[in-house]
């Protein structure tokens, strides 16, 4: 062991060189690029203090962080390597963003299989979160559609990972928070597109019932995904918008996608995200959609990535940040459990924007400690007020467990390891194929785990 | 519309200003950043690519990338640049490999470590012979196979630090220094003959050269440099500052005298 560096404090900390999505918590850590599949472990030789390997930081919490670590930025790994057009199979190293992989597929007449609600993830990313989408009934999540890649290890090893072959391996880096190692490349089966277009169904609905109701109603349809107002109380409780989705089959124009020309510019004040300015804004995002049903076709743009069109989103919940709150609860509980949790968090007044709602498949994941389960899934954020958002928090938390669900580790800043461990049972079996020089601030705090380096 | 239809295809090419010939480009040193980045403009644009690199699994890497990006054709080989005596061979094989050549790329290029070459004469040497002897080897070749061909673009990375020589990394500086001198003797050579000799001065670009370096985050966008390279390239300016910013500040830093100079801390 080296001695410890103490090192002066500056008088106004600089902002840290890499933020998680959410930008709270904020930790130093050292950026370490990896360029090239050969970078890792070499760039380890002189590292303290353990490394992640991370991507573009789309994940919320603290997933992607490691307090005064290195973090392993892949985005300089970004080389596409070989397209089947026969297979739609595409390898590509990790650090891709599926932006990037959109770009490249979609003129050839393909699509990502499953998609998150942002194409500024690393592929990569995408299979050390799990990642799933509106079409997680039709399709699973991320991992169901990875044949292979290589995961390399600090000692140097190398393994090609698929479900046949180091299949253990397979299931812990897909879901595995890139503590077992780096990916280096993967590969990604994509699925065919004749157009760019989708065709969007947008159903108003007022409260759990009715959306139980649609869900089963349009239970064929690809994509489906609601937005939920959990701002209101009353009559309004539970109010949403259910919106479907399914790849347009009249071929048309497969041009690659244009750049993002806006960026929300700065930070807000802490205060300008108050309980009457989002409740005034849910009730315009209910009433944009005037008719009750809507029918049109749209690009896949504005259906899959609504956000993506204003690069720095996150700036509007100020430098304190912003926590997400993401569950999956299983059919047994899922429709009781969505209530009270709903009620919860409307009798707090830590109003939300609109939440996600949405029903997860029966298609299992391939993860040892992949999020998705059958059930309802629901996703908010909440800005940061240290007294009441963490302590709503634990009681949401506290009630998912009861409720036998599990919440999303990617969107995490504040589960306790004792949540973390009744979520994720098997988290022990995991962790005999965590790297030992690789550690997150997120496996310290839900596991009292310390880095070995 | 009609008549033009029915004219060959060699005509079409001569009456459609927009209808692009595939580029036959040479790449040396393309695992470097900002010939990666440059590539990849090049292989959208459909050209016909040669790239040599000294590591053959990065080469693969970069090769196979640029073939999906669209490059009609990636050639490679695997070589050691400061290998002076196989320069013939390699660049025969290369220009071969691609029936022919309209645009050398020289990107390759080391930074070294400016600590170390004040202290070991040898490392100062391989600094200025990987970035300047083994250029002249290549450049002469490659200056006389496009004098012959009375064409030709040879497009060459040299660095805003050979202006003037710093302490904080005068041996590089020196090495790129000579470069610049040569590449502009070497224009008012060729330059009569129809062969486009261009002298490009990155400053500080954000690549893997310069990771970790103080303030790297505020380095130069590689691919917005690239841009710049192709652009300046397909206008066949002779000398090119990226970002065009450093034009100016270079000209007052190699402007500012001496005896102030040299007690700067740079």
């Amino acid at each position: 062991m080296s001695q410890p560096v103490v090192e002066p404090q500056p008088a106004k900390a600089a902002p840290p060189a890499f933020e998680s999505w959410g930008r709270y918590p904020k930790y130093n850590a050292k950026i370490v690029p990896l360029n090239w599949q050969s970078d890792f472990p070499s760039v380890m030789t002189g590292l303290h203090g353990g490394a992640l390997p991370v991507g573009l930081g789309r994940s919320y919490g603290d997933v992607c962080l490691l307090k005064d670590g290195n973090l392993l930025q892949t985005t300089g790994m970004d080389r596409m390597l070989d397209f089947d057009p026969e297979t739609g199979i595409l390898t590509a190293e990790a650090g891709v963003s599926l932006a990037k992989v959109l770009d490249f597929a979609v003129p050839r007449g393909f699509f990502l299989p499953v998609t998150p609600g942002t194409k500024y993830v690393t592929l990569g990313g995408a299979i050390a979160n799990d990642i799933h989408g509106k079409n997680h009934e039709a399709a699973g999540s991320f991992g169901n559609h990875v044949p292979s890649f290589e995961l390399v290890r600090s000692d140097g090893s190398r393994r090609i990972c698929s479900p046949n072959q180091n299949a253990d391996w397979f299931a812990a880096t897909i879901g595995g928070m890139g503590l077992t190692g780096v990916i280096t490349w993967a590969q990604l089966r994509l699925r065919p597109i004749v157009s760019r277009k989708i065709d969007y169904e947008g159903i108003q609905f007022h409260g759990i019932d009715e959306f139980l109701d649609l869900k089963q109603r349009y239970q064929d349809v690809e994509y489906t995904v609601s937005w939920v107002d959990c701002a209101s109380t009353g009559r309004n409780f539970a109010r949403g918008i259910f919106m479907l989705g399914e790849h347009s089959k009249v071929p048309g124009k497969l041009k690659p996608s244009s750049e993002p020309k806006l960026a929300f510019p700065f930070d807000l004040p802490g205060f300008a995200l108050n309980y009457t300015t989002v409740s005034l804004f849910n009730s315009l995002f209910f009433h944009k959609q005037i008719k009750a049903h809507v029918k049109t076709v749209e690009d896949y743009e504005p259906f899959f990535y609504p956000l993506d069109a204003v690069l720095h989103w996150n700036r509007m919940y100020g430098k304190r940040g912003l926590v997400q709150f993401q569950y999956a609860i299983p059919w047994e509980h899922a429709k009781e459990g969505t209530i009270e949790i709903l009620r919860e968090i409307a009798k707090s007044g830590l109003a939300s924007f609109l939440a996600v709602l949405k029903a997860f498949g029966e298609i299992p994941s391939l993860g040892t400690m992949s999020f998705p389960q059958a059930g309802i899934m629901l996703a908010l954020d909440f800005p940061i007020k240290p007294d009441l958002t963490f302590p709503l928090l634990k009681r949401l938390g506290d009630m998912t467990v009861e409720f036998g669900g599990r919440l999303y580790s990617a969107k995490d800043a504040a589960m306790t390891p004792a949540q973390f461990q009744a979520f994720y049972p098997h988290w022990q079996r995991f962790a005999q194929y965590r790297d030992p020089l690789l550690n997150s601030s997120f496996w310290q705090r839900v596991t009292g785990g310390k880095s070995t380096l | 519309m009609s008549t033009l239809a029915t004219q060959p295809v060699a005509a079409a090419i001569l009456v459609d200003p927009n209808l692009k010939i595939a580029k036959k480009i040479l790449v040396l040193g393309a695992t470097s950043g900002i010939a990666e980045a440059t590539c990849r403009i090049w292989a959208a644009e459909g050209a016909q690519l040669f790239l040599v690199a000294r590591n053959a699994e990065k080469l693969a890497a970069v090769a196979a990338d640029l073939k999906l990006r669209g490059a009609a054709y990636v050639g490679t080989a695997v070589a050691d640049l400061d290998d002076t005596d196989k320069h013939a061979e390699l660049l025969t094989h290369a220009v071969n490999s691609l029936t022919g050549m309209d645009i050398a790329f020289l990107a390759h290029g080391i930074l070294g470590d400016q600590a170390r070459g004040e202290q070991d004469f040898e490392h100062a040497a391989q600094i200025v012979y990987t970035n300047f002897m083994a250029p002249v080897s290549l450049l002469t070749w490659l200056a006389n196979y496009c004098l012959q061909r009375h064409a030709g673009v040879i497009a060459v990375l040299s660095s805003v630090a050979g202006e003037r020589g710093r302490k904080s990394n005068y041996v590089y500086g020196s090495s790129k220094a000579g470069l610049t001198a040569f590449l502009s003797g070497l224009r008012n050579r060729v330059d009569h003959e129809g062969v486009t000799v261009i002298t490009i001065k990155p400053g500080p670009v954000k690549t893997s050269m310069t990771a970790g370096m103080k303030g790297a985050e505020k380095f130069a966008d590689v691919n917005k440099v690239a841009a710049t390279i192709v652009k300046a390239i397909d206008r066949r300016v002779d000398t090119l500052y990226v970002p065009f910013l450093f034009l100016p500040i270079m000209f007052i830093v190699r402007h500012i005298p001496e005896r102030i100079f040299k007690k700067l801390n740079l």
